[in-house]
């Protein structure tokens, strides 16, 4: 962390770059949040522990437009979603000083909570987490306190970077489609009652969308056409219901599965299903395709071939 | 009700301009009969349709939804069919991912000379949708428990 930080001082200070993008100190050591800083007084803020899970490649569509180059500190997986933003002409190579940095694998508080631990009045980002509790001093292993992706991580090297700075260590120990395919495996009757039970849930407060480095669209079909509002208060029944399908399928082929819809649903809806099942369709039926791995490939739904499978396929068995 | 005398089931065809739209024609000059419960609503082609043209229709009140369009290689604009045939194929195997009947989706491909092959594909989608009766998961795949 020091390194990172005294390395990104020296860039902002000889000028390389006007801005770092990076992760600011919360309140307690479990929720540090995106932040720019642009002065070495505001530096003093900056950090960079296990908690920092925020990708921060979206931000840099606004920053693109700023005067100068902002150095983006990004961890193996938000790389791919920076790459996608490239490729998608949303984001300008030239304005950014990437500083790749290294990953353990990102905690979450609620994992700690669900791993039974109540009360909590401060927690370390080692391993084993250390925490304090209003009912006493406990200890949680790190891997029950990581966050679900991490356990099915795509690998710890950076696809686009200009230095590397940091340790990574592997932390896979899932694999990655198993979920989905334990629901291809149900009954419709089953597959029904588990996502009508999961979404209902949602509270459409749009956090899944907002934090999403491949919804970037600058008119979004779920804001309002009416008001100049960012989000629509009240929805009509049609986005009710559809949402959820409307939303993966508009990322499908575009998604890194970066994991952060999922890590910001407030509801704790397990919107990384829909996308995985895009996914595992698409490296099915048109061959393994890793969005953001390679700037120049075509994106699935934006090709195709004249063999390709009928949809008639999902009624015939259904694609596994 | 009764599923099989009385469900009239509501059907939208979405049919490209340039063939399925023409195949439906001369099935109806042809005088091939089709159910009426099939809604043909034409677009310019198979690619014209969004995802969410579907999932419109389902919550309109749909209980069965087909998409026809040139055959491949013969699409108006060259190549609009190939596009939509990824995106349907993605988007039905989502709905059957979610315990939505896969029966209640269907892509044809049926040319301007093929009135016959439009007629029977109607009646058969027609008798599918029957079969499976309303549709009750699509309309309600959000409700509150
Ligand atoms: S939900 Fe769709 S329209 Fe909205 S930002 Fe995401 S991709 Fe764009
Ligand atoms: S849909 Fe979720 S996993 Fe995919 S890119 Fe968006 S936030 Fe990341
Ligand atoms: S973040 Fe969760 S609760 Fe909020 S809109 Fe998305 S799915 Fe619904
Ligand atoms: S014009 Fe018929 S499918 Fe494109």
């Amino acid at each position: 962390m020091q390194e990172l930080k005294a390395r990104a001082l020296e860039l902002l200070k000889n000028g390389t770059v006007q801005r770092v993008l990076g992760w600011r100190i919360g309140e307690n050591t479990y929720d540090p949040e995106p932040a720019f800083f642009d002065s070495e007084e505001a530096m003093k803020d900056f950090v960079y522990n296990n908690f920092c899970a925020a990708n921060l490649s979206k931000y840099m569509i606004e920053a693109c437009k700023l005067e100068g180059k902002t150095l983006v500190c990004l961890k193996p997986c938000d790389s791919y979603s920076f790459n996608q933003l490239l490729s998608e002409h949303r984001i300008d190579r030239e304005k950014a000083y990437i500083i790749g940095v290294g990953c353990k694998g990102k905690l979450s508080i609620e994992k700690v909570s669900q791993a039974g631990v109540k009360g909590i009045l401060s927690v370390t980002d080692t391993d084993p987490l250390q925490v304090t509790t209003l009912y006493g001093d406990t200890t949680v292993a790190y891997k029950d306190a990581m966050l679900s992706r991490c356990h099915v991580c795509k690998g710890k090297d950076h696809v686009v970077y200009d230095e590397l700075i940091g340790e990574s260590e592997d932390t896979v120990d899932a694999d990655r489609f198993a979920e989905v395919a334990a629901i291809e495996a149900m009954s419709p009757e089953e597959k029904f009652a588990f996502f009508q039970a999961e979404l209902s849930k949602c509270i459409r407060c749009n956090a899944c969308r907002n934090v999403c480095p491949a919804c970037s669209c600058r008119k979004c079909v779920f804001d309002s056409n009416k008001f100049d509002s960012t989000q629509k208060a009240n929805v009509d029944s049609f986005e009710e219901k559809m949402f959820h399908i409307i939303r993966a399928f508009h990322v499908a082929g575009r998604c890194t599965d970066c994991g952060e819809c999922s890590r910001v649903c407030p509801q704790g809806i397990p919107l990384h299903l829909f996308n995985r099942k895009f996914i595992k369709d698409i490296n099915n039926l048109y061959g393994e395709y890793q969005a953001g791995a390679d700037v120049e490939a075509k994106g699935p739904l934006t090709s195709f071939t004249t063999e390709d499978a009928e949809p008639s396929v999902v009624s015939q068995g259904g694609i596994r | 009700m009764s599923v099989n005398e009385e469900f009239r089931p509501k059907i939208v065809a979405f049919c490209c301009n340039w063939c399925s739209y023409a195949g439906a024609d001369l099935a109806g000059s042809s005088r091939l009969a089709y159910p009426a419960d099939v809604k043909i609503i034409r677009v310019p082609c198979s690619c014209r349709v969004n995802p969410m043209f579907i999932l419109r229709a389902f919550e309109k009140g749909a209980d069965g939804v087909i998409l026809c369009g040139c055959h491949p290689g013969d699409c108006h604009y060259s190549t609009g069919n190939y596009y939509a045939r990824r995106r349907m194929t993605l988007l039905f195997s989502m709905l059957d991912f979610m315990g939505v009947e896969n029966g209640r989706t269907r892509v044809e491909w049926v040319s301007a000379a093929e009135g016959v092959k439009f007629s029977t594909v109607m009646n058969d989608f027609v008798e599918k949708i029957r079969s499976l009766g309303e549709n009750v998961r699509l309309g309600d795949l959000r409700c509150k428990n």
